[in-house]
């Protein structure tokens, strides 16, 4: 991996300052709470973390994913464990999808508020019949004279409590039709009175709420439409790759935290004779569990690279992936070996290692199951036929 | 109104430090880098100073090696408007470093400069101090609060067992305390703007000063370990250790 450039260390050294400030104590009372973390999220605004792929033009820093990436893992690394990754993937995604299909002057405001921080936007795709398959969505969007209605019903939206705006992905009908021309997006406001939710108990993440979202007769005017008619998967290809990457680094950060405290924590803990991290059985486990790590970690920044040079967006796409399956798979090693090395305290809330442990659960199973990326790994990059 | 604030490029304060194998000098390989936190105070003051109206322009300066360039680039993202980089080998002490300041205030002619009240590698507490002297300006070190009134400045400074209040008139010197302020941290729109401002190079020649060291660091070596306790039988024998083992009390 090349070195990082100045700017890059810059960024780097807020993030990690931030997720100092709100370490993990921070995240374990909120959690045990299931206490929204109103003041990193604040501070993750007011930073202009949400802007880092906006144009600058439009009051962004106008980075790439290489930038995101690092960010993310910074965030997780520095303190937070996986606490802030949920909150901070599911409120880019909506933003990412603006920079690369808000058209209007309209819609180019809305992206500048987002890139600033004063609004969060969260994210509607999943539907209890349509999670990885994402075309079998029902919720379905009318096309009338001057506005749409949209009816439906989503499962597992993340802070809706607390975000002003929605990106909802839906299927479309043209006016008079009754059949779906394909998926469009909207942009739609909250709260608003159309749409109900409430929360889904969840393994861990409790600081966020993620909820079933009933729609029901939402009018939106023409103006909230995101990219074209019936075109709505166009409009989130492009970050399709971010999404993949940004779980990946998040894992890696919070893998990578997991470990130093285990490190630490088996240098000083004696039970026989010696520190039990001079113990094979305690020591060979962290030191496979790093390797992986750092293997993940340049395969991620690879992937970022391909992806913000744009020159070979078939290799981008099977890196990308390759990545988070391999990042993944290595966080949660990470994160059991480093449970394991507590003994019973790996166990106790106040070593924080079950919440990360919790936590690292989520990254192979959202926004992207494993399986899914084996199955791009499968078809597109070995070529194995398809067989759903 | 100018200010001219002063940041060093240290070892991270969250950083463990530790002696070369050699015992030569302290380990910097591979070390993360930071500005020195009280110099980070020094610059957010100046920043608020600007963002209240009260200073027009917020110049930071670093003397070091090339690689303090990326400490002036965060004092820019901070909110400073330029910088200037006083380019020196290896490491120099209080004195030079003062000297060359010299140099700088001189060019620049601040009414007010805002430096660290020491650094947390050296930690000597000097070159505020000598600045002071050097530029003949009035000083008001580990400041705790500090308020511009017209042409005069008012310096709360932290003191043994309480506050002095000290009135100095403009130009003056200021050195921070951590109370002083709570930095903010560089926003990432900021960090990107920082890339546009400028930044000046320049060395000791241009600037008139000789550099002439006049410490010679002989070596390096970590704190003794801390050995093992050992468990007394009674008050009796507490005390007699203590007074002739330890020898802390007679
Ligand atoms: C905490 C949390 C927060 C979330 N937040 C959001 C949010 O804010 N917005 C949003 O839109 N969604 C959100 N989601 C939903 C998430 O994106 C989905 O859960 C995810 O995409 C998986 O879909 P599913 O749960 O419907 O699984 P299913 O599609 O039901 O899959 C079940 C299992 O079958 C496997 N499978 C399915 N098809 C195949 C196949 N062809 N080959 C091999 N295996 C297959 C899957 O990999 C999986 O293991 C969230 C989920 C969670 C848990
Ligand atoms: C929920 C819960 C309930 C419990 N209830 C009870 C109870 O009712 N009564 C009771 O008495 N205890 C109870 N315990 C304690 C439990 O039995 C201990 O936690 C367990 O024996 C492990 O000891 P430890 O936590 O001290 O781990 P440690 O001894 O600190 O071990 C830390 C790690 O080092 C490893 N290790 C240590 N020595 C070596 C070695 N020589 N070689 C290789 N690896 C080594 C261990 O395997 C472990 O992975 C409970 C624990 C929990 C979590």
């Amino acid at each position: 991996m090349t070195a990082l450039t100045e700017t890059q260390l810059m960024v780097v050294a807020t993030a990690e300052a931030l997720a100092q400030r709100f370490g993990p104590e921070y995240w374990r009372e909120h959690d045990e709470n299931e206490a929204y973390p109103e003041a990193f999220i604040n501070a993750l605004c007011e930073s202009g973390f949400f802007g880092v792929t906006v144009p600058e033009a439009l009051g962004g820093s106008g980075q790439g994913l290489s930038d995101l990436v690092l960010v993310m893992e910074a965030l997780c690394r520095g303190g937070g464990g996986g606490g802030p990754a949920l909150g901070y993937l599911f409120g880019l995604l909506g933003t990412m999808t603006l920079v690369h299909a808000a058209e209007s002057e309209h819609q180019q405001d809305e992206l500048k508020a987002l890139a600033a921080g004063e609004r969060l936007c969260a994210f509607a795709l999943s539907e209890p019949d349509a999670g990885t398959n994402s075309f079998n969505i029902s919720t379905t969007a009318i096309e009338r004279e001057d506005d749409f209605i949209i009816n439906g019903a989503k499962w597992f939206i993340t802070n809706l409590q607390h975000s002003q705006r929605l990106l909802l992905v839906t299927q479309t009908q043209r006016a008079g039709s009754t059949e779906s021309c394909g998926l469009s997006l909207f942009l739609v406001n909250l709260p608003n009175e159309a749409l109900t939710f409430t929360p889904t108990p969840k393994h861990g993440f409790n600081y966020y709420k993620s909820n079933q979202l009933f729609i029901d007769d939402l009018v939106v005017p023409k103006s909230a439409l995101i990219g074209e008619l019936g075109k709505g998967f166009a409009s989130l290809a492009p970050t399709l790759n971010a999404e993949r990457l940004l779980v990946a680094a998040g894992a890696v950060g919070t893998a990578r935290l997991a470990l130093r405290a285990a490190v630490t924590y088996a240098k000083d803990r004696v039970v026989f004779r010696a520190p039990i991290g001079s113990h094979q059985a305690i020591q060979h486990p962290l030191a496979g569990a790093h390797a992986k790590l750092e293997a993940a970690w340049l395969m991620i920044a690879e992937a970022a690279a391909l992806d913000d040079a744009g020159t070979n967006p078939e290799r981008a796409a099977g890196m990308a992936n390759m990545a988070k399956y391999v990042a993944v798979e290595a966080a949660i090693e990470t994160c059991y070996q480093s449970l394991q090395t507590y003994g019973g305290a790996g166990y106790a809330r106040e070593y924080h290692q079950e919440r990360w442990w919790r936590e690292v659960q989520l990254f192979r199973l959202a926004p992207l199951t494993q399986q899914m990326t084996l199955n791009f790994i499968g078809q597109h990059v070995l070529g194995l036929p398809k067989s759903y | 109104m100018k200010a001219l604030v002063a940041v060093k490029r240290v070892v991270d304060y969250n950083v463990k430090v530790r002696a070369k194998a050699d015992g030569s000098d302290v380990e910097l390989n591979n070390v993360k880098m930071a500005i020195n936190p009280f110099c980070e105070i020094a610059v957010e003051e100046a920043v608020r100073l600007k963002e209240a109206g009260t200073v027009s322009e917020v110049v930071v300066v670093s003397v070091g090696e090339k690689s303090s360039q990326e400490q002036i680039r965060t004092a820019l993202a901070l909110g400073a408007d330029r910088g200037i980089h006083v380019e020196v080998e290896g490491r120099p002490e209080p004195l030079e470093i003062a000297k060359l300041l010299k140099g700088v205030v001189d060019k620049e002619q601040p009414q007010l400069v805002i430096l660290g009240k020491q650094s947390i590698d050296g930690d000597n507490n000097q070159t505020g101090q000598m600045l002071g002297a050097l530029a003949n300006m009035g000083q008001g070190t580990f400041a705790s609060e500090i308020k511009v009134d017209g042409d005069s400045l008012q310096v709360i400074r932290e003191v043994d067992g309480g506050l002095q209040t000290l009135k100095l008139t403009l130009p003056a010197i200021v050195t921070t305390d951590l109370r002083l302020n709570e930095p903010r941290y560089a926003s990432l729109p900021n960090i990107m703007k920082a890339k546009k401002k400028p930044l000046e190079v320049t060395n000791p020649a241009e600037l008139g000063v000789e550099v002439k060291s006049h410490v010679t660091q002989l070596g390096v070596a970590p704190p003794p370990e801390r050995a093992a306790g050992i468990k007394v039988e009674d008050v009796a024998q507490l005390v007699d250790k203590l007074k002739n083992e330890a020898k802390v009390i007679s």
